[in-house]
């Protein structure tokens, strides 16, 4: 008799989400565990934006800062670099400066950036506020309606502030991300309350909060994890929406990304470190579930595109 | 199945400013209305209770078994107060009980007094450490706590065993794990060991409407693998066992004549038995 590998089915999948207008993009769409082509449907590789800032990205490290040098002043121009010179699937816009502890740039301020990148790009957009509760949920409701038409990811819904930010999402027909703490029951208590509003669950994305290697990554892996578990082998419809690792944000601001290889030689080279560091964090996520991510580096996003490549 | 009235409890407001008071009134109706509900136990729990706590235990048993004549559950780390609460409780009403020892050596002494009082003691099975991970980590612990107790001269018919039930809002994996428990633990010694939970921790942390629904299905669910008594609500589990019959076809997966019902107790089911994942509005799904 000979050899037959046991497979594993499921009664659950992911839904697929496709945003964009001029250039589309598909993320998520399969029924089995991540890259397990050898059991299920995996009809879509995972989609990774480039991150880019509605302001300077002056607290970026210099080694993924110089990256952007030349572009990174004017948002239009760095959006254009990313697609154009780097070749980015999607792009991600930060509204960080609109929080009110930085430039507290106004909602009509961030309204003019988001228009002037959508007109700038073919790529799909997706347009993250400032991860302040208040003021995103006074400028993303703007800026989703500047975008209507766009089909783009608007983010982040959080418990505190889901009902403006999702009605907006939804009138303009965006897609929307759903973020929660790092606990796996709140995230999908998050899902139900965004699908008992009327928001579709087929249009969510959800963000379970990321964390990088070394600092708690585990926790966002195994919430994750579960939350797949839980769409594929117990059929649960509001945790079938495809995942967010939002990594870049998460690396670069830890001190192995940072710090000098005077101060610690046998840390290797900074830049290096730094561009493994994102890309090891976000395969990880990769494998926990992630299917869009969100990173910075260009190298780093060169080597998880070729890990793709070899699993897919 | 005993269920000691868990309402005397110094972290509700009302109980506590009567404590503070030694307001007898509040006290004795509360344990007039549990005993009525069907509590076979009255459960005092006066806190740490570092400070006049000996005073308190015996104000408590005392203030309690004057208008019920029932044993009370004397609830406090403190030993000195156990020990006071254990000379004037009026046995003639009941075997008290001592809530709790551990495997924590600094709770063996609990054991000393549940010897030289002939009475009835709970065995929490957790240690020094963190939280048992699963049914197997509480019955090994479960054991450690049966030998403690023939070692301080305890019988073992006197030793309730408490698997520690988790909220199932945050650790909904343990619900089930505490199910298999109690069924582990009884396997453990013939006859049966005895079991014990702190019921209404399952809920704690869930939207108020709901919390009553957990409580019932979830004693329900205990109560038909052996559970010997319950720290709870006395209302609640009186409702509860009126709602057995229903309770047991819907899990057998027969249909019963309340649809409504049927599905909140299957909803219920699933989460307990971690078979969906748990949301504050599962009930909605």
């Amino acid at each position: 008799m000979g050899y037959e590998a046991v497979k594993e089915s499921f009664s659950g999948g992911v839904f697929p989400v496709r945003i964009g207008k001029e250039k589309e993009e598909v993320f998520g769409g399969e029924n089995t565990l991540p890259f397990h082509k050898f059991e299920g449907e995996v009809p879509n590789r995972p989609l990774i934006a480039y991150e880019i800032q509605d302001v300077a990205p002056e607290e970026w490290p210099e080694t993924v800062r110089t990256v952007y040098e030349g572009v990174s002043e004017d948002p239009v121009k760095w959006a254009r670099h990313c697609e154009e010179e780097l070749g980015a699937r999607a792009i991600a816009l930060r509204l960080v400066g609109t929080h009110p502890d930085g430039k507290d740039l106004t909602a009509e301020e961030a309204v003019k950036t988001v228009t002037s990148v959508l007109e700038a790009v073919k790529a799909p957009v997706i347009i993250l506020g400032s991860n302040h509760v208040e003021k995103d949920s006074e400028v993303l409701p703007r800026v989703a309606e500047a975008a209507k038409g766009y089909n783009c990811v608007i983010g982040k819904a959080q418990e505190a502030n889901y009902k403006t930010i999702a009605a907006a999402a939804m009138a303009n027909d965006h897609k929307l991300i759903a973020m929660s703490e790092l606990d796996i029951n709140l995230s999908k208590q998050l899902n139900i309350l965004l699908t008992q509003m009327g928001f579709a669950k087929e249009k969510l994305i959800t963000d379970p909060m990321c964390s990088a290697l070394g600092y708690g990554l585990e926790y966002t892996y195994s919430v994750m994890e579960r939350i797949r578990l839980a769409a594929l082998a117990q059929n649960d419809e509001v945790m079938q929406p495809p995942m967010l690792g939002d990594v870049g944000m998460y690396v670069w601001k830890i001190k192995e990304v940072q710090a000098p290889e005077e101060v610690l030689p046998e840390w290797g080279s900074v830049e290096e470190r730094g561009i493994l560091w994102e890309a090891l964090t976000a395969t990880s996520l990769m494998l926990a579930g992630a299917e869009l991510l969100i990173m910075r580096h260009p190298k780093a996003v060169e080597m998880v595109e070729k890990f793709v490549d070899e699993l897919i | 199945m005993l269920v000691i009235g868990e309402k005397l409890s110094i972290i509700a407001k009302r109980v506590r400013e009567a404590m503070e008071k030694r307001e007898k009134g509040p006290i004795q109706e509360i344990a007039k209305r549990q005993a009525e509900e069907g509590a076979g136990m009255i459960d005092a729990n006066i806190g740490p209770a570092e400070d006049g706590g000996e005073e308190l235990m015996e104000w408590m048993v005392t203030t309690i078994q004057e208008t019920v004549h029932l044993p009370v559950c004397l609830d406090t780390t403190n030993y000195g107060a156990i020990e006071a609460g254990l000379k004037v409780h009026n046995n003639d009403y009941g075997v008290p009980m001592i809530n709790s020892t551990s495997n924590d050596p600094e709770r063996f002494s609990m054991l000393e007094l549940a010897a030289k009082y002939n009475c009835l003691i709970i065995g929490l099975t957790v240690g020094k450490g963190g939280l048992p991970a699963d049914e197997e980590e509480r019955a090994a612990i479960a054991a450690e706590i049966m030998a403690r107790a023939m070692e301080y001269g305890v019988p073992l018919e006197n030793l309730y065993l408490d698997p520690l039930v988790l909220q199932i809002a945050t650790t909904q994996e343990q619900a089930i794990k505490v199910v298999r428990a109690v069924e582990m633990f009884q396997q453990l010694n013939e006859p049966p060991m005895k079991t014990v939970v702190g019921l209404s921790n399952i809920s704690n942390g869930c939207p108020k409407h709901i919390r009553p629904i957990l409580n019932k299905y979830y004693f329900l669910m205990l109560e038909r693998v052996g559970l010997t008594a319950a720290i709870a609500d006395a209302a609640e589990m009186k409702e509860a066992l009126e709602e057995k019959a229903d309770f047991e076809k819907v899990l057998r997966g027969e249909e019963i004549e309340d649809r409504e019902k049927m599905v909140v107790m299957k909803k219920t089911i699933d989460v307990i038995e971690g078979n969906t994942l748990y949301a504050h509005s599962y009930l909605e799904m």
